[in-house]
């Protein structure tokens, strides 16, 4: 038996997530589940499958190229994997959106159960899983023949995306299956680093009182060369887009160092934030949660807090 | 065309959770229970359907235990026209909930089928992907706008980059996120009505479906605990901190 890491991709750039997956199935390979296969999947997307078998842990990576295939529609893409699945133990997909979505396709067309987002492996049927928001956590031991699993990226320091050396096959997509179409993408451009693998980020929740205010936020960002991120109240008030939320139903993230502006703390925020490396809280409520899992805490008024910490971020350079 | 919503039974959204001592589980007993947010964001997305005339009825359908009745209620009060609840006291897995759905819809013949994208007890986000793989229909999951058009429906989700916008054939499934509407509250004489509303009362056995589960669940336990709560007096005492003591800048 072998693993499939069902690779995440823009038809340009793998996506940083792909390499935690892959942290996550050599964990399998080396408890004698096989070696791994990368599939990327997509349109006119050798070049990230070249550049995805330099990455450590792939055995193979398969190239799969269907105009079908563009923009990862589960409809299209679950056959595919539901055809390679036979010659697999395990199917790993890391926990995005796109994972999220087509995995279950996935697994309900092979008739087995999958296992989100997990955040360790056991065994080679048995995993650990956050569950009620990441306020408990679950061992499950599977019994299908193919485990079909997401991976939570940041249980799973990502491995390196130079050293390997896989060889690529090609192997044929399935079609359109007529069911869905692609229409259009509206993406936040930005030129700081992705959420879920920066090494610093900064979030405002309600207490930033409104977009604008966001800019206070992103003079500290580029100084420490942070992400931005938000709580859902920030996301809710239309302060930020979507793509900013951090939480249980959000984004996870565990960086380095975690800013958190404004923001009260509800359980299902601290379930997308609570393993990072350091937590620091700045809120005017000296009550509110988010002090409880704050590494430093600052009580005071954020639209004076700010100010003062870019100035002293200059001042130390 | 009908639209039917599956309605889950979970702990509170404002309940911190404890695990049991035997780690066998998250204690439930004497908790409050609601539905399921992203099922309430479901119903209200059914109603706003029936309100545009695009919907002629509203199906909520819940499975587990009898108590699920409750939240089938919740569904009729605002404003669902009838339930159905698939009775089991058995533990009911994703993949199960979705074959126990699709006995349901073959039965009910929807136009849509609509979820909350993930249930805030178990955070497994796959029901509405497995139905619409064992029905083959398309899926159209973390809906923030959907609107329907004869034959098809645009959809537009939430994804990690930002939106994105599919087409898709009906039948369908869609699965809820937290923007797609705010669902409202059931009023007093609709809450009376609702408690003479139908529910239909199934079971696994007589829609023929298996639901033995898959996953096994060794234990449960506690995550380590943060050692937070320590403040700092001033802005560069926190600067000086996190490059000297943290170095994390």
């Amino acid at each position: 038996m072998a693993v499939l890491v069902i690779a995440e991709h823009d038809n340009r750039n793998l996506k940083p997530a792909s390499l935690n997956a892959l942290a996550a199935a050599s964990e399998i390979a080396r408890l004698g589940g096989g070696e791994i296969d990368l599939l990327v999947a997509g349109k006119d997307c050798r070049a990230v499958a070249e550049k995805a078998a330099k990455a450590t842990g792939p055995k193979r990576v398969l190239l799969a190229e269907d105009a079908a295939l563009e923009h990862g529609l589960a409809e299209d893409l679950a056959p595919l994997v539901v055809a390679l699945a036979p010659s697999y133990g395990h199917i790993f997909a890391p926990s995005t959106s796109a994972g999220k979505n087509l995995m279950p396709r996935v697994a309900a067309l092979l008739d087995v159960m999958q296992i989100s987002d997990i955040s360790a492996v056991v065994a080679l049927d048995t995993f650990v899983r956050p569950i009620y928001a990441g306020n408990a956590l679950a061992t499950v031991q599977s019994n299908d023949p193919i485990k079909v699993v997401t991976v939570r990226g940041t249980a799973f320091p990502a491995l390196s995306a130079e050293g390997g050396e896989a060889t690529l096959e090609t192997v044929e997509g399935k079609g359109s299956a007529g069911l869905s179409q692609f229409l259009r993408a509206e993406l936040s451009k930005s030129e700081r680093p992705e959420l879920t693998s920066a090494r610093i980020i900064i979030s405002g929740g309600r207490g930033m009182q409104s977009g604008e205010n966001f800019r206070l936020l992103e003079v500290i960002a580029d100084r420490l060369g942070a992400a931005i991120g938000a709580s859902r109240a920030a996301v809710d008030a239309g302060f930020v887009p979507n793509d900013y939320q951090v939480g249980q139903t959000g984004k996870i993230v565990a960086p380095e160092l975690y800013i958190a502006v404004g923001i009260s703390g509800a359980i299902q925020h601290l379930a997308g934030m609570k393993d990072s490396k350091v937590i620091v809280a700045i809120n005017k409520d000296e009550e509110a949660p988010i002090f409880g899992v704050a590494d430093y805490g600052i009580v005071g008024d954020l639209f004076k807090v700010l100010p003062e910490l870019d100035a002293e971020l200059a001042r130390r350079g | 065309m009908k639209a039917l919503v599956a309605v889950k039974r979970v702990v509170d959204f404002n309940v911190k959770v404890r695990v049991k001592a035997d780690r066998s589980g998250v204690e439930t007993a004497g908790v409050k229970m609601s539905m399921n947010p992203f099922d309430e964001i479901g119903i209200e997305e059914a109603l706003r359907l029936k309100e545009k005339g695009i919907v002629e009825e509203v199906i909520a359908v819940s499975l587990g235990a009898g108590q699920c009745q409750e939240t089938i209620r919740t569904a009729l009060a605002m404003g669902a026209d009838r339930g159905v609840l698939v009775e089991t006291d058995a533990e009911l897995q994703p993949l199960a909930v979705a074959k126990l759905l699709k006995a349901v819809v073959l039965q009910e013949n929807p136009g849509i089928v609509i979820t909350g994208k993930q249930a805030i007890d178990d955070d497994c986000n796959q029901t509405g992907q497995m139905l619409a793989a064992l029905l083959g229909w398309p899926q159209a999951t973390f809906a923030s706008k959907l609107a329907i058009a004869e034959d098809h429906a645009e959809v537009t989700r939430e994804v990690d980059g930002g939106l994105e916008t599919i087409r898709i054939r009906l039948p369908a499934v869609v699965t809820t996120d937290l923007r797609l509407n705010e669902p409202r509250y059931a009023s007093l004489p609709n809450i009376m009505k609702a408690k003479r509303k139908p529910i239909a009362i199934l079971s696994p056995e007589s829609l023929g479906v298996d639901v033995a589960p898959r996953l096994k669940t060794l234990k449960v336990e506690e995550p380590a605990k943060r050692q937070g709560g320590k403040k700092v007096g001033s802005v560069a005492e926190l600067v000086d901190k996190l490059k000297n003591e943290a170095r994390v800048i």
